[in-house]
C-alpha cells in the first residue's frame, strides 16, 4: 500500500476552493519544512503537557498545517479547533533548536481558517467577530465598555452588566473573570489625564506611551504608574492621542486585515508624535508592536514605516533597566515571585530585566518560580475561548506559585495579571497573596 | 534508506477497522482514548525520521497492562497491525504505521512505581520520560546513565525498544546495560515477565536482552525494571578546539589509549558548531574546524586528575585552544547545546537526514576523513557530529526533500558511507535502529542467514505478523514503504 495514496483519501471535497482563492499559498512551506519533527518543543508546550496528545503539541500543529498546505487535510472544524486550542504562548519557539517561527506559522494558519470561513460561509458571524470589529478598533467604544464595567462595579449591581448588553458580547467566562478585576478608574479620572508628563532631572529621552486598549480601560492606574516611573528615571512622557489597539488579538485570531488596519493607525499616530521610544507595559501588545514589519510583507512603503516604528518599541522593563537605577524610599518587606509573560519572555526575550528591577526594591526577598516562563493559560482571550483547558493549566501553575510562599506574584501583562488574580482565588490564597503588575509594585516602593 | 522510486502499490481504501471492531476497542479503553479523526490520525503518521509518513487507522492510548492485553488479542484475531509508540522521536521510521493499523501510544504508562535503594533498581512504566526518570533517581543520590539527546522528550520504553545510546555511552554503556527486567504482552494477549531485580539470573534464554532493541516488533512492553548506580560525586567539562577534523579524532583515540575513560566525548564539526552557537549563544570560536566536548565524572580528585591529563593530550594532538568549564552550569549548558545539534542543523535546509554509522574507536579518524571525501564526491552538504568516544558519528545531510535529483545524490553518498563504515569493521547503525529506514541495509551487517533466523524468532512471538510490520526486515510480501514526494 502507499502512504501517499492513503493520505489522499483524506483530500477534502472543497480543496479546489481553497487553492483557487490562493489561501493555501499563504503558508510558508520552507518554514513548515524546517520543522524536523524532533519534538524538542513537546515538553515546553502547556497544552501537550495537559493532554499528552500529539495534535495538541507544537510538532503536531505544524504537521497539521503541513497537511492542510499540501491538501492532504481539509480546512474544517477540527482543524479550526486544533489551531485555536493553541495558547500562542510561543514557548515552543524558545525551545526549538531549528528556529521554526511558530508564532507566525500559527497566525497564518488561523488567518487561513478565518478567511476560508468568510469565503465559504459569509453569513456566519462569530461572537468574537463582533468583539473584534465593534470594540477593539475603537478606543471610544473601549472606553464605553470601561464605563459600563465601572458602573457595574461601582453600583455593585452585577445584573447591570447583563442589562447593558455586555453579556451578549462577552462570553460567560469573561463575566466570571470580572470578579478578578480591580476597581476600575472612574470615567472622569480617565478623562482628566494629562497628555504630557515632565521628566525629573535631566531629560534622557522622549517617550510615547503605548497605552493599550484593554490595559488603559482596566488598568489605567498601571499606565499612570509606568509613566511616573519613567519620568522619575528622566523621560518626558507623552500619551499619544489617536493610537489604537495593537492588533495582537486580531492577529492571533486570524483577523489579519483588521490587525493591519490597526497597525497603520498606530504607526501614523507615533510618527506624528516624533518620540525616541514607544513604550508599553503589556508583554502581549509589545510583542505584536515589535513584529509589525511581519505584517507588511507585500507593501514596501508601509514595511519601511513599520520597521522604523518597530525599532523604537520597548517594553517598560527594558527601558527602565537601561536608565539610571531608580531610588526607592519605601522598603517592601515581602517575599515576591515573578511569572513571565509569554510574549515578553518568548516573544521579546525580556527575562532578566524585570527580575533585576524587582530585586532592586529594598527589603525584597525574590524567589524564582518553578517553570516561570510556562504560560499561565490566560493567553489573550484563550481563557474565554478555551475556558476548561485554561483553568487546568492555571491550576497546575498555582501549585508552583503556592510553593514559593510569596506575598506577591508579579506579572508584566494585563492578561496574566487577571489570570493570576483568578488563580489566587481558585487556589484559596485570597488574603495571603496578591497578584500585581510589576509597574504598580515598583511605583508603590518609590 | 530512502526508497524514492515509485512503487506499484496495493491501495487499501477502506479502513481496517470495522464499526463493530471500533466499538469493541472503545469498550476496552473508553471513547476518550480511541482517536480516529483525520487530524488525529495525521498527527500520528510521522515520527522524527525525515520524509517517511503513513496514516494509521486508529490511535489507541491505553493505561493498564490488562487493556493492552485485550487490545492485542482483538487486533491479533483481526490481523490489524499494532505500532507501539512512545514519544515518536526515533530516527529510523520505527513508529511509522507503514501498513496502517493501530498506533498504540504508551505515554499514559508514565508512573515511577518504585525506586529500590537497597537493590539499586527502579521499576517504572514504559511511558516515563527519560529526563523525568533522571530527576527522580538523582533526587535520592542514584543515577540512570543512558541519556539520548532526546532525553527530555523520549520515553524509557522507546529507549528500551530502540536500545538508545547517548552521550555517556563511553563510560557507562547504553540502554541495554541497564534493563534488568520487563513485563510484556504478546499478540495473543498473554502477559509475560522476564528478568527482574536479580543481578544474576541465567534461567533460560535471556528474553530481556532479546526484547531490548526489538523496535516493537515482538511484544508490547508494559513495565520496566532498571539498574541504577550511585550518582557520581562531581563532574567537570572541557572543550578543545581544532583547526582540522583529524586532530580531534586522534585526540579521542589517544585519550582512550592512555587508559582514561571519560563519561562523554562528543565531536562537533564547524558547520554543527555554527548552528548550535546560533541557537544556544555560546560564543564558540567559529573559525575553528572542529571541537571536542569532554566530560569526566567521579570523585573530585580523580576528575581533576583526568581532566588535566586530557587537556594535556588534547594540546599534544594539536588542539588550538583547550578550555575547562568554570561551573557545573556552564558544563551543563554546553552539553544541552550539543543535544540540540541535530535539530539545530535543520535550520539550514528544509530536510535534514542524519546517519548513524559507527566504527571501532580506533578507526574514528579514518571514518571522519571518509565522510569528508564522500560529501565532496557527491557534492552534498554534510555536517558531522556525534559520540566520538563510541566511534558513533552522525553525518547529517542538509537537503530538500522536494529536489529529487539532490536526494538521489544524498542516497548515494550515504550508501558509500555505510560501505566505508563496514569496511572499517563498523556497523550501519550504532544507536538509532533499523526500523523502516535501514531495513534494506540490514543484510550487509547480519547476512541473509542472520535475517532468516531473526524472522523465525519474530514468528515465534508474533505468528500473524501484527507487531510493527514492515520494520527491521522487509516483510515476505515485499511490500515496501513508499516515500513519494
Ligand atoms: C534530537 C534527537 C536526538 C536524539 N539523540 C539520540 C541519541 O543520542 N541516542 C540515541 O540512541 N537516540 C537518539 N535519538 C533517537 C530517539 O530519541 C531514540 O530512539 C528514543 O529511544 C526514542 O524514544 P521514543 O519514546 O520517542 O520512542 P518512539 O520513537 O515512540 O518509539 C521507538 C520504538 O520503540 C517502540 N516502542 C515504544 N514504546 C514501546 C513499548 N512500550 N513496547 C514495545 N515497543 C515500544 C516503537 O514501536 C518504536 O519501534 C534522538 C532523536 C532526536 C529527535
Ligand atoms: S522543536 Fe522545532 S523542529 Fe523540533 S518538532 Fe518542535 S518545532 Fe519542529
Ligand atoms: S504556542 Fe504555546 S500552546 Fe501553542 S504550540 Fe507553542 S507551546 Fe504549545
Amino acid at each position: 500500500m502507499s502512504a501517499e495514496m492513503k493520505l489522499e483519501d483524506f483530500k477534502p471535497a472543497c480543496e479546489s476552493n481553497a487553492t483557487k482563492n490562493g489561501l493555501l499559498s499563504k503558508f510558508n512551506m520552507d518554514e513548515i519544512l524546517n520543522c524536523m519533527h524532533c519534538g524538542f518543543c513537546l515538553p515546553a508546550c502547556p497544552t501537550y503537557r495537559q493532554t499528552g496528545l500529539e495534535s495538541y503539541s507544537p510538532r503536531g500543529r505544524i504537521a497539521l498545517m503541513k497537511g492542510v498546505a499540501k491538501e492532504q487535510l481539509p480546512i474544517d472544524a477540527e482543524f479550526e479547533k486544533n489551531m485555536f486550542a493553541c495558547l500562542g504562548c510561543r514557548a515552543c519557539e524558545t525551545a526549538c533548536p531549528a528556529g521554526v517561527p511558530y508564532g507566525s506559522l500559527i497566525e497564518t494558519a488561523r488567518e487561513v481558517v478565518v478567511e476560508n470561513e468568510k469565503q465559504t460561509n459569509p453569513k456566519h458571524v462569530f461572537v468574537k467577530n463582533l468583539v473584534f470589529k465593534q470594540l477593539f478598533p475603537h478606543p471610544k467604544r473601549m472606553k464605553l465598555l470601561g464605563t459600563a464595567l465601572w458602573a457595574a462595579q461601582a453600583s455593585g449591581l452585577q445584573s447591570l452588566a447583563a442589562k447593558t448588553g455586555l453579556m451578549r458580547i462577552l462570553p460567560r467566562e469573561m463575566a466570571e473573570m470580572q470578579q478578578a478585576v480591580d476597581q476600575i478608574a472612574s470615567p472622569r479620572e480617565r478623562k482628566s489625564r494629562q497628555t504630557r508628563m515632565n521628566p525629573e532631572g535631566n531629560k534622557a529621552y522622549t517617550v510615547g506611551m503605548f497605552t493599550g486598549c484593554i490595559m488603559d480601560v482596566m488598568f489605567y492606574e498601571t499606565n499612570q504608574a509606568t509613566a511616573k516611573l519613567l519620568s522619575k528615571a528622566g523621560c518626558e512622557i507623552y500619551f499619544v492621542e489617536e493610537q489604537a489597539c495593537c492588533g495582537a488579538l486580531h492577529a492571533h485570531s486570524g483577523e489579519m486585515p483588521g490587525a493591519v488596519e490597526l497597525a497603520k493607525r498606530n504607526i501614523e499616530a507615533f510618527e506624528k508624535a516624533n518620540v525616541d521610544y514607544i513604550v508599553n507595559n503589556a508583554g502581549g501588545c509589545g510583542a505584536a508592536l515589535k513584529e509589525y514589519h511581519h505584517w507588511f510583507h507585500d507593501d514596501p512603503e508601509w514595511m519601511e514605516r513599520a520597521l522604523r516604528f518597530v525599532s523604537k518599541v520597548r517594553d517598560a522593563n527594558e527601558l527602565l533597566a537601561e536608565l539610571p537605577p531608580l531610588t526607592f524610599n519605601k522598603p517592601l518587606n515581602a517575599r515576591i515571585t515573578y511569572q513571565d509573560s509569554c510574549h515578553l519572555a518568548h516573544g521579546q526575550g525580556v527575562r532578566n530585566q524585570p527580575r533585576s528591577l524587582l530585586r532592586s526594591i529594598p527589603g525584597v526577598e525574590f524567589v524564582e518560580l518553578k517553570n516561570a516562563d510556562s504560560c499561565c493559560g490566560s493567553a489573550g482571550i484563550y481563557n474565554l475561548t478555551n475556558f476548561d483547558m485554561s483553568m487546568d493549566i492555571l491550576d497546575d501553575k498555582m501549585e508552583h506559585v503556592k510553593n514559593t510562599k510569596a506575598h506577591y506574584i508579579v506579572t508584566s501583562n494585563p492578561g496574566c495579571l487577571l489570570q493570576m488574580k483568578q488563580g489566587i482565588h481558585r487556589a484559596g490564597l485570597d488574603g495571603q497573596m496578591e497578584a500585581v503588575h510589576i509597574m504598580d509594585l515598583l511605583s508603590r516602593a518609590l | 534508506m530512502y526508497i524514492l522510486e515509485n512503487i506499484q502499490s496495493e491501495v487499501k481504501k477502506e479502513t481496517l477497522i470495522t464499526p463493530e471492531l471500533k466499538q469493541q476497542f472503545i469498550s476496552i479503553v473508553g471513547e476518550k482514548w480511541y482517536l480516529d479523526s483525520p487530524n488525529e490520525l495525521y498527527a500520528y503518521s510521522y515520527d522524527a525520521t525525515p520524509i517517511f509518513q503513513s496514516m494509521p487507522d486508529a490511535v489507541i492510548i491505553p493505561q493498564t497492562t490488562q487493556e493492552v492485553a485485550e487490545i492485542l488479542k482483538l487486533a491479533n484475531e483481526h490481523l490489524i497491525p499494532i505500532v507501539p509508540r512512545g514519544s515518536g522521536t526515533n530516527l529510523a521510521a520505527s513508529t511509522i504505521p507503514v501498513h496502517g493499523g493501530i498506533v498504540l501510544n504508551m505515554n499514559r504508562f508514565n508512573q515511577i512505581y518504585e525506586i529500590d535503594q537497597q537493590n539499586l533498581t527502579a521499576t517504572i512504566g514504559p511511558g516515563v520520560v527519560t529526563a523525568d526518570l533522571h530527576g527522580a533517581v538523582e533526587a535520592v543520590g542514584l543515577f540512570y546513565p543512558p541519556d539520548p539527546g532526546s532525553m527530555r522528550i523520549s520515553t524509557v520504553g522507546g529507549n528500551m525498544a530502540q536500545c538508545a545510546g547517548g552521550m555517556r555511552g563511553l563510560k557507562y554503556g547504553v540502554t541495554k546495560d541497564y534493563i534488568m527486567g520487563l513485563e510484556y504482552v504478546l499478540p495473543t494477549g498473554e502477559i509475560m515477565r522476564c528478568g527482574g531485580k536479580n543481578v544474576k539470573d541465567v534461567a533460560g534464554y535471556d528474553m530481556t536482552r532479546l526484547l531490548v532493541g526489538s523496535e516493537g516488533t515482538l511484544a508490547v512492553v508494559t513495565e520496566i525494571t532498571l539498574k541504577l548506580v550511585p550518582l557520581p560525586e562531581t563532574k567537570r567539562t572541557l572543550v578543545a578546539y581544532y583547526a582540522n577534523l583529524v586532530d580531534a579524532a586522534k585526540t579521542v583515540e589517544k585519550i582512550i589509549a592512555n587508559k582514561i575513560v571519560p563519561a562523554t566525548m562528543e565531536f562537533l564539526d564547524q558547520g554543527t558548531m555554527k548552528v548550535v552557537d546560533d541557537f544556544a549563544k555560546l560564543n564558540l570560536p567559529l573559525d575553528m574546524k572542529s571541537m571536542l566536548l569532554i566530560e569526566q565524572d567521579g570523585p573530585e580528585d580523580v576528575v581533576v586528575r583526568d581532566i588535566e591529563k586530557i587537556a594535556e593530550i588534547a594540546k599534544q594532538e594539536g588542539a588550538v585552544e583547550v578550555k575547562v568549564a568554570d561551573t557545573l552550569e556552564e558544563g551543563a549548558k554546553l552539553l544541552a547545546a550539543r543535544r540540540a545539534a541535530l535539530s539545530a542543523l535543520s535550520r539550514l535546509r528544509p530536510t535534514t537526514i542524519l546517519e548513524d554509522a559507527t566504527v571501532p574507536r580506533s578507526r574514528l579518524a579514518e571514518i571522519v576523513q571518509e565522510v569528508e571525501r564522500i560529501a565532496e564526491k557527491y557534492q552534498v552538504d554534510i555536517c558531522t557530529f556525534g559520540h566520538a568516544g563510541d566511534g558513533n558519528l552522525h553525518p547529517t545531510c542538509m537537503t530538500d526533500e522536494r529536489n529529487q535529483e539532490e536526494i538521489h545524490r544524498v542516497e548515494q553518498a550515504f550508501a558509500e558511507i555505510f560501505e566505508a563504515a563496514l569496511r572499517l569493521g563498523g556497523t550501519i547503525t550504532g544507536e538509532h535502529g533499523v526500523g523502516a529506514a535501514k531495513m534494506n541495509y540490514l543484510h550487509l551487517k547480519v547476512g541473509e542467514g542472520g535475517i532468516e533466523l531473526m524472522k523465525r524468532i519474530k514468528e515465534a512471538f508474533d505468528p500473524n505478523n501484527i507487531m510493527n510490520p514492515g520494520k527491521m526486515f522487509p516483510s515476505s510480501t515485499r511490500r515496501r514503504l513508499v516515500v513519494k514526494k
